[in-house]
């Protein structure tokens, strides 16, 4: 019983409206009352801004249906195992580049540059090298998430203490030690960073190219309702995407303590 | 010594492609040789009048760099004026800045047409969030001593700003805009490939549909040339203006 108290004057604390609170809701109803008149005025041609109700209930639907799951693990596979390829790539690349200063003023140029440039462009390429199944959108992710892994990897490398690899050779750690004890530890953060740059980059590269060429995954559906003019599905997958983004972001930002290092 | 190592190492790779093509280690029809994509590089910016497509993919770039700039700087503004809407919003346009806009292409070929306007506003609306954000970080950012020294001199709010916010938080806006620029070229060339329209990336997908191999690894080294010489000068204007400051 003692603990029901605190709980219940947590719970009216974040029922409490504050000042910030109210103009959220009051932007967020404000937005809804507009896009409910626009879709009402007959201003747009068809379905173009569907009404509240019909994009409510294409999501309903959506969520009710069981090939809508199953295209969602087609792509979180595809993402999973494409940032692991990548992933992986990256972390070796960061950790070879950013522990050697020779290797890193010969090759870090080449990643650094073209770490920006568009990958999509790639996926002609992709698609003649590994077919196109879910092994040309794999390849997407991994090629999409390798530049920002390895390039984060090589900045945390770099920003690690030196009094903490002095204290490794002074126990005379071996590589192995090294890099499982202090190398990796120290720089824990600048590599969950680059996941979460990585992440992002990899969902963006595969579902891009199931949107070019596929018949399976969350791009084929958005892809599909597009063909068919079926614009409050369109609306519905593209809503359950981005929240899938924005939740899959946080949720890395949460667990991997960065939200701690950026309140500090 | 390094970068001779670097990119000796990169002539060294191409040239085990081309033995490994020429013995039949490697497919051919998948893998076109370098000498073959050499050479058709010129071929490339000849017959598929590249500075033609380059120059509708630097306008598109350019339009969008120009609404980003003037409707991000604005917000931002916006935002650093009112403390209460900033509490309200910067996690909205942080949570922005992290969805995957350009999935939605599709609906802005509905709402748009296939049209370079699409493209636009998708490299706009992509590039927005950098900008608002490094506006709003550069004006908080001024230093307490030169707000205090304006208001000593009894500047107006409009002076105050013209004068010592706006200066002082032009090389983070910079940064912004920069981070903006490099995100509207990605959008706008990988819409152009997507949609099959308008100028650098409309050219990759046609050829890869003609199956010219030789012309598709040609021209994607033609765009990662583009976007590493647009990286590279935004990046010496970035210096330059931190070093004037």
């Amino acid at each position: 019983m003692a603990e029901i108290g605190p709980l219940t004057r947590a719970r009216h604390a974040q029922l409490r409206l504050t000042p910030v609170g109210l103009l959220r809701a009051v932007i967020v109803l404000a937005v809804l009352l507009i896009w409910q008149i626009l879709a009402v005025s007959g201003w747009f041609y068809g379905d173009v801004v569907p009404s509240l109700p019909k994009i409510w209930a294409a999501l309903v639907k959506l969520l009710s249906r069981a090939d809508f799951y199953w295209n969602l693990w087609v792509t979180i596979d595809e993402i999973g195992v494409g940032l692991a390829i990548g992933g992986l790539s990256g972390l070796v690349a960061g950790l070879v580049i950013g522990g050697n200063k020779f290797i890193a003023k010969a090759f870090e140029p080449y990643l650094y540059y073209l770490g920006p440039t568009p990958k999509i462009i790639f996926f002609p390429v992709m698609i003649m090298w590994f077919g196109v199944d879910s092994g040309s959108k794999i390849a997407m992710g991994a090629l999409s998430c390798f530049f920002p892994i390895a390039l984060n990897v090589a900045a945390g490398m770099r920003q690690i203490d030196s009094v903490l690899i002095k204290v490794g050779m002074s126990f005379r750690a071996n590589p192995w030690q090294m890099a499982t004890k202090i190398h990796l530890p120290a720089m824990r953060h600048p590599m969950i960073n680059g996941l979460r740059l990585g992440l992002g980059v990899a969902l963006i590269g595969t579902l891009l190219a199931e949107t070019k060429l596929s018949n399976r995954g969350i791009g084929f559906l958005v892809i599909q309702a597009y063909n068919n003019f079926d614009m409050p599905r369109l609306y519905a997958v593209l809503i359950v995407l981005f929240v899938l983004a924005i939740g899959a972001n946080a949720l890395v930002a949460h667990f991997s303590g960065l939200d701690e290092i950026k309140q500090k | 010594m390094p970068p001779v190592i670097g990119f000796g190492s990169v002539v060294l790779v191409l040239v085990a492609v081309e033995i490994l093509i020429r013995i039949g280690l490697i497919n051919r029809f998948i893998v076109p040789l370098p000498s073959e994509v050499a050479e058709n590089f010129a071929r490339v910016i000849v017959d598929e009048d590249i500075l033609h497509r380059f120059l509708l993919t630097a306008w598109e770039c350019l339009a969008a760099g120009v609404l980003l700039t003037a409707f991000g700087i604005a917000f931002g503004v916006l935002m650093h004026r009112a403390p209460l809407f900033r509490r309200a919003c910067e996690t909205w346009v942080a949570a922005f800045a992290s969805t995957p806009l350009v999935l939605a292409y599709p609906l802005f070929l509905v709402l748009f047409g296939r049209s370079a306007l699409t493209i636009i506003m998708l490299a706009f609306l992509s590039g927005l969030p950098p900008v608002i954000l490094k506006t709003l970080e550069g004006l908080s950012a001024t230093r307490r001593v030169l707000i205090n020294v304006g208001r000593s001199f009894k500047l107006t709010p409009a002076q105050q700003f013209r004068k010592i916010l706006f200066p002082s938080a032009l090389p983070t806006i910079f940064v912004g805009i920069r981070l903006g620029l490099i995100f509207a070229l990605i959008n706008v060339v990988g819409v152009e490939f997507l949609i099959n329209f308008g100028g650098l990336g409309q050219l990759i997908n046609e050829l890869a549909e003609r199956y010219d191999l030789a012309g598709v690894y040609a021209a994607i080294c033609f765009v990662i040339l583009v976007s590493v010489v647009f990286f590279v000068t935004t990046e010496r204007a970035e210096r330059w203006l931190r070093s004037v400051r």
